[in-house]
C-alpha cells in the first residue's frame, strides 16, 4: 500500500477515462498484465462450462487415484496429471485439481473486488466528508483514519470473524471485513485532493453559478476525484487479492469444501515433499494475478498522473518531480 | 512548545486512543454475538450451569460496568468469585481464557518469546537486505544491477508470505535438505537450536517484508541525493563515497527508521502467517486457536495487546522523528 506517496496539487480537472486506455497501449508489459487478467476473468466466470469440458467437477472424491499407503499422495507423475485431471489431483481426496483451481480464482476474484468496492465507497465518504465538513468533522475523522490505518488490519480481520455468526455466508463476511478495515487510505487521497480542488476556478464557478455544497461535490469534485481513486483502487486490488488468501490459509476464509487457493496452500504446507505440484499450482496462479494486477495499477498510475512517474519504469518518481516542480 | 510537553503530549494522545480502542473492542465483543456466557461454558452445560458461569463471569451487569471491572482489572488485578473456589487473575488481568481458565496475560506471556524471537530476527533480515538493496539500486540508478533489483523488488512486494515460507520450505527442507523442518526451540533451553530453527522462519518474514523497505530506501535515497546540500558538497570536490555514507544517508534513514516502528501493525500480521505456517507457539496462534474456539478474552486480549504495541510505537517513532529531525515543528 502506497503510505508515503505525496499528493500532487492539481491545476485542471484530471484526464479522463480516455487517457487510462490509450496510454497503457504503448506498454508490453502492462497489455500482458492485461491479457492475463482478462483470460483469468473469463476462465473463472466460465469455470463450471470449463470443467464440464474436462469432465470433472471440483467436489467429487476419487479414492482410486491416490495411493492410501503413502497416506494419500496422487498416483502417477506431477500430482496425477493426464488426459482425465488436466492438472491431476488434491493429495488426501483426490478431488480434481483443475476445477478446484479455476472455482478457487471466482472467490478470490470476487472477494478481492467486492472488498476493494467497499474500500473505495467508503473512503470516498469519508474523505469528501472530512474535507467538506468543516474543521470538528475534518479533525474527528482525521484521528480516526489515523488509528485504522496504523491498525494491524489482518489480526482485526481474524479477531472479527469471531463474533458473525456461524452461519452468515463467508465471501461476503471476508468483503465486508476487509472493506471496513482498508479505507483509511482512499480517504486520505480524497480528502487531500478534495481540499486541493476546492480553490480550483472551475469549482469557485459552480458555486457562483448557485450550486450548493451536495451539488459541487457530486457534480464537479466527484468526476474530479474519479482518477486518483481509480489511481488507489487499482493498487489495492493486489493486496486484497493477497488479503483474502491469507485469511483463507489461516482457515478463517471460505468454508470447505468451496476451494480457495489460500485454503489449498494452507493444506499443501503438509504435502510440499509428497507432491511439489500441489504447492506450485495454486502458489503460481496467485503470484501471476498478483502480479499481473500490480502491473496493471501502475499503468494505470502512470496514465492518470503523467507528472509521477512509473514506479516500473527507469525514471524514479519522486528524484524527478522535485528538479521541476 | 518544550520538548517534554510535546512528549506528554503525544504519550496522553496515544493513551486516549488506547482506550478507545479497548472500548470499542469490548463493545464490538461483548455486545454482538449471541450469549458469552454460553460460549464460555461450552456447547454441552445445561442452563443452570450458563447461569452459574455468568455469575461468575459478571456477565449479568450491563456492558459498561463490565467494561468498567475489566479496567480495573487490567490495572488492580481482580479475582472471579463462584460459589466453590476463587479464580485469581493478577495485576494485568485481561481475563481468563474460556477453555481451560488461565488468565489470558499469562497466555500472552507464554506466546510472547516465539514471536519476538520470529519479529527480532526478521527485523535484522529485512534492515540487511531491503536497506541494502534499496541503496544499491538508488546508488547504480539506471545501470542493469538497478534493473534487476527493480524487478526482484517488484516480484518481492507481491508475493504473500505463506506463498515464500512454502517455496522456500520446498527449496531448502525438501530439495537441498540443509534443514530440518523448523520446530521451535526455546532460545533459554538451547540457543543454537533455537537459531538454526528459527532461520527459515526469519528468512520468510524478512525477505517478505525487505521489499516494502528496498522501496522506501530507493525513493528516500534519490530524494535526499537531488537536494541541494548534497550539490554543494559535490561542488566543493567532496568524494562520492563520502558524500553517500556521511551526508546523503543521515537524510534518508530517517524515514526508514520510522516506517519499521509505523509498519509493526502489518509486520504483526505477516508475522501471524509465519508463526501459523511454522507451528510456532506465537501470539499469533494463540489468536488463531482462540478464534477457532470462539475464546472471547483470549481474542480480545491479544487484539488489545498487539493494538496497544502499534499505538505505542507510532507515538514514539513520532516522538523520535519530531526530535531527530528539527526542521519538523513541534504541534
Amino acid at each position: 500500500m502506497p503510505t508515503h506517496d505525496t499528493v500532487v496539487a492539481p491545476t485542471a480537472p484530471p484526464p479522463g477515462a480516455r487517457a487510462v486506455w490509450r496510454r497503457p497501449r504503448g506498454r508490453p508489459a502492462a497489455l500482458a498484465a492485461g491479457a492475463v487478467l482478462a483470460a483469468l476473468v473469463a476462465a473463472a466466470l466460465a469455470a463450471p462450462l470449463l470443467t464440464a469440458a474436462a469432465g470433472q467437477d471440483p467436489y467429487t472424491y476419487h479414492d482410486d487415484l491416490i495411493d492410501s499407503a503413502s497416506g494419500g499422495a496422487p498416483v502417477g507423475a506431477f500430482g496425477g496429471a493426464g488426459a482425465d485431471h488436466w492438472l491431476g489431483v488434491e493429495p488426501g481426496t483426490g478431488r480434481d485439481l483443475f476445477a478446484r483451481l479455476l472455482y478457487g480464482a471466482r472467490v478470490s476474484l470476487l472477494v478481492a473486488v467486492g472488498a476493494t468496492a467497499v474500500q473505495v465507497a467508503a473512503g470516498v465518504a469519508v474523505g469528501l466528508a472530512a474535507a467538506l465538513g468543516g474543521r470538528w468533522a475534518d479533525h474527528l475523522l482525521g484521528r480516526v483514519t489515523d488509528v485504522m490505518v496504523a491498525l494491524p488490519a489482518l489480526v482485526l480481520a481474524i479477531a472479527l470473524t469471531t463474533v458473525v455468526p456461524p452461519d452468515f455466508p463467508r465471501p461476503l463476511l471476508l468483503v465486508l471485513v476487509l472493506g471496513a478495515l482498508g479505507w483509511g487510505g482512499v480517504s486520505r487521497v480524497v480528502r487531500a485532493q478534495t481540499l486541493a480542488l476546492k480553490g480550483l476556478d472551475f469549482v469557485a464557478a459552480a458555486r457562483l453559478g448557485g450550486a450548493g455544497r451536495w451539488r459541487v461535490a457530486r457534480r464537479e469534485l466527484l468526476p474530479s476525484l474519479a482518477a486518483p481513486v481509480i489511481t488507489y483502487a487499482a493498487l489495492l486490488l493486489p493486496g486484497n487479492i493477497v488479503a483474502e488468501a491469507s485469511l483463507s490459509f489461516l482457515g478463517i476464509g471460505v468454508r470447505p469444501p468451496t476451494p480457495s487457493w489460500g485454503q489449498m496452500l494452507s493444506t499443501a504446507s503438509t504435502w510440499f515433499r509428497a507432491d511439489p505440484m500441489y504447492v506450485l499450482l495454486p502458489s503460481g496462479l496467485l503470484l501471476v494475478t498478483v502480479l499481473a494486477f500490480t502491473v496493471l495499477g501502475d499503468a494505470v498510475r502512470a496514465a492518470l498522473d503523467p507528472r509521477g512517474a512509473s514506479r516500473l519504469g527507469r525514471d524514479a518518481g519522486r528524484a524527478g518531480k522535485r528538479r521541476n516542480p | 512548545m518544550t520538548v517534554t510537553r510535546f512528549v506528554l503530549k503525544r504519550l496522553a494522545g496515544a493513551l486516549v486512543v488506547l482506550l478507545v480502542l479497548s472500548a470499542a473492542l469490548y463493545a464490538l465483543f461483548y455486545l454482538v454475538p449471541g450469549d458469552p456466557a454460553r460460549l464460555a461454558c461450552g456447547e454441552r452445560c445445561t442452563p443452570a450451569q450458563v447461569a452459574q458461569v455468568r455469575e461468575l463471569l459478571g456477565l449479568n451487569e450491563p456492558v459498561y460496568a463490565q467494561y468498567l471491572h475489566f479496567l480495573r482489572g487490567v490495572v488492580a488485578g481482580r479475582e472471579y468469585s463462584a460459589a466453590g473456589s476463587p479464580l485469581p487473575c493478577a495485576a494485568p488481568c485481561l481475563g481468563l481464557s474460556h477453555r481451560n481458565d488461565q488468565p489470558v496475560t499469562a497466555l500472552i506471556a507464554a506466546g510472547l518469546p516465539a514471536t519476538a524471537s520470529l519479529a527480532l530476527g526478521a527485523m535484522a533480515v529485512w534492515l540487511l537486505l531491503g536497506v541494502g538493496t534499496g541503496l544499491v539500486s538508488a546508488l547504480r540508478r539506471g545501470g542493469p544491477v538497478e534493473r534487476v533489483l527493480t524487478v526482484l523488488t517488484l516480484a518481492g512486494t507481491g508475493t504473500p508470505v505463506f506463498v515464500l515460507g512454502l517455496l522456500l520450505l520446498m527449496a531448502v527442507c525438501a530439495h537441498l535438505q540443509w534443514l530440518p523442518f523448523p520446530s521451535y526451540v526455546p532460545l533459554t533451553q538451547d540457543p543454537e537450536q533455537w537459531a538454526w530453527n528459527m532461520l527459515l522462519p526469519w528468512l520468510t518474514l524478512g525477505l517478505f517484508e525487505s521489499a516494502k523497505y528496498a522501496r522506501l530506501t530507493r525513493s528516500s535515497t534519490l530524494e535526499t541525493l537531488a537536494e541541494d546540500h548534497i550539490r554543494t558538497f559535490r561542488a566543493y570536490g567532496l568524494g562520492e563515497r563520502a558524500v553517500v555514507t556521511r551526508h546523503a544517508l543521515r537524510g534518508a534513514l530517517p524515514p526508514v527508521i520510522a516506517l519499521s516502528a509505523l509498519d509493526l501493525g502489518s509486520m504483526m500480521g505477516g508475522a501471524m502467517i509465519t508463526e501459523s505456517l511454522f507451528g510456532l507457539p506465537g501470539l499469533g496462534r494463540l489468536l488463531i486457536e482462540g478464534v477457532r474456539s470462539v475464546d472471547l478474552p483470549v481474542v480480545v486480549g491479544v487484539v488489545l495487546v498487539i493494538g496497544a504495541a502499534v499505538v505505542l510505537a507510532n507515538a514514539v517513532a513520532d516522538v523520535l522523528y519530531t526530535l531527530a529531525d528539527r526542521r519538523v515543528a513541534l504541534s
